[in-house]
């Protein structure tokens, strides 16, 4: 057996991968799932964050201040697993999948809210006093005029931390969720062979690289003429 | 009878911190009157026009616009916003905005027209400012004279009974700012009642009834054009007019 030939029985098995596509496929499910979750969850918390913070009450504001610095600084593997092993503690039993959904999403939101909240404040003030003066509320400025614009701005620094949490999904095979890389990790130990793992960053790959086209066009379609 | 002024703002303070920038200003203005507000720069000109829709909050005293008292906390300062278009050096139109969503925002969202309603008003007001057929371009796409007119309109379009331009030529290329001016005499015209901080001296000459010298937070001599440009009677004025007529 050459060499070319090992490698290829190593890594692209086609018995073994046809054997375990299913459970890849699976997997992709699960992650497709997960990753829908935490970028609702994440961004409308980001972002609902944001607007509270313009709001401008000072305890407020030091309370989001302090939460969002918490989730930057946290490693998310370190949230996930104090979450599942933690909580019990406290009788609280979440599952893998709640515990990475949780994890990612307060990950996701603290970003998100610093991205939408730089967006919000790089608005010139004349914007405000121009539709003040007009007789518009502040919350008819703030959805009407000042977020429209902060969203485009918004927008590329948003897609890109946006992939980089999503990925995070593969840390859920530490808590036992059955994504993409659990379900191949797993499928590696069954048959000894890591051709699962050849199918797994395939599947990734499917997942994420359109997504990183979908960020590539937002950004030149949100771009507009100053 | 003489009829109640349009603007009555009186004693007006303002502090910023520890700076004093407003010294107990008084401003009255009747009915299809323009007022000129001249003074060095630092002298509480553009803090005085803030006050009087108050973008800028008076530390004291009492401005009352068309009968509306706009420091009670009872009054809906929104709602009376829409009598008071206000003009910025910077004019401050929307940017992911046409000229005719810029004009009609406030006439939606505020006057409560319908989509329908709105964009008639709006081209009204765009054709007015003598842009009716810009109402589709975006403030990108248009010069600062234009963006300048388009911001009038969006001020006009509200019917306001008074209008205050902050500095409103500053910002131009010089070949651009007749066309704004044109436009601010076809307003005074039509009778609009307007404060107008600026140094475009000629405009004042021939469209202002009325000039006020300010310096450091108070009004230092008030009078026709004629007479603050020709025989002002105060020394910081006469050193003034002199320097901006030098240039």
């Amino acid at each position: 057996m050459s060499n070319w030939e090992r490698f290829l029985e190593t890594f692209f098995n086609a018995k073994v991968m046809a054997k375990y596509l299913p459970d890849i496929l699976h997997g992709m499910l699960v992650t497709v799932e997960l990753a829908a979750l935490v970028i609702v969850s994440g961004i409308a918390l980001g972002l609902a964050l944001a607007l509270l913070r313009s709001l401008g009450f000072r305890p407020v504001n030091l309370l989001i201040i302090f939460v969002v610095d918490l989730f930057r600084a946290l490693p998310p593997l370190v949230i996930i697993v104090f979450i599942y092993f933690g909580l019990p503690a406290v009788n609280v039993s979440p599952s893998g999948f709640i515990s990475t959904w949780l994890s990612l999403t307060l990950v996701l939101m603290a970003f998100s809210e610093e991205i939408f909240w730089a967006g919000i404040t790089s608005i010139a003030k004349g914007q405000w006093e121009a539709a003040r003066s007009t007789g518009l509320t502040y919350g008819q400025t703030l959805m009407n005029v000042v977020l429209p614009q902060a969203l485009r701005l918004t927008i590329p620094p948003l897609t890109n931390r946006t992939i980089a949490i999503t990925k995070g999904t593969a840390l859920g095979t530490v808590v036992a969720v059955s994504e993409i890389l659990g379900m191949a990790s797993s499928a590696v130990s069954n048959s000894y062979n890591p051709s699962p793992l050849t199918l797994g960053a395939l599947a990734y790959l499917i997942l994420f690289f359109p997504m990183v086209v979908f960020g590539r066009w937002l950004e030149t379609r949100m771009a507009w003429k100053r | 009878m003489a009829a109640s002024p349009i603007v009555e703002a009186r004693g007006i303070h303002k502090h910023f911190g520890a700076l004093h920038v407003l010294k107990g200003v008084d401003l009255v203005l009747a009915e299809r009157e323009l007022a000129f507000v001249i003074g060095p720069s630092g002298s509480g000109k553009s803090t005085l026009l803030r006050c009087l829709n108050r973008l800028e909050e008076p530390s004291s005293g009492s401005v009352v616009v068309d009968g509306v008292d706009l420091l009670d906390p009872r009054t809906d300062i929104n709602h009376a916003r829409q009598r008071i278009g206000m003009v910025f050096q910077s004019f401050n139109l929307y940017p992911h905005m046409t000229a005719l969503g810029n004009v009609t925002l406030a006439l939606r969202k505020v006057a409560g027209k319908s989509r329908e309603e709105a964009d008639a008003l709006g081209h009204a007001a765009l054709a007015r400012v003598g842009l009716a057929d810009r109402a589709g371009h975006t403030p990108g796409q248009l010069s600062g004279g234009q963006q300048q007119r388009v911001a009038i309109a969006r001020a006009i379009a509200l019917e306001p009974r008074v209008m205050l331009f902050d500095e409103p030529t500053s910002a131009l290329d010089p070949e651009l700012v007749g066309s704004v001016l044109g436009v601010m005499r076809d307003l005074r015209e039509s009778g609009m009642a307007m404060v107008v901080v600026s140094h475009e001296m000629g405009f004042a000459r021939n469209a202002a009834d009325r000039v006020l010298f300010m310096d450091e937070g108070a009004i230092v001599e008030e009078g026709t054009p004629a007479a603050i440009f020709e025989s002002p009677t105060q020394d910081r004025t006469r050193a003034f007019i002199s320097q901006i007529q030098r240039h």
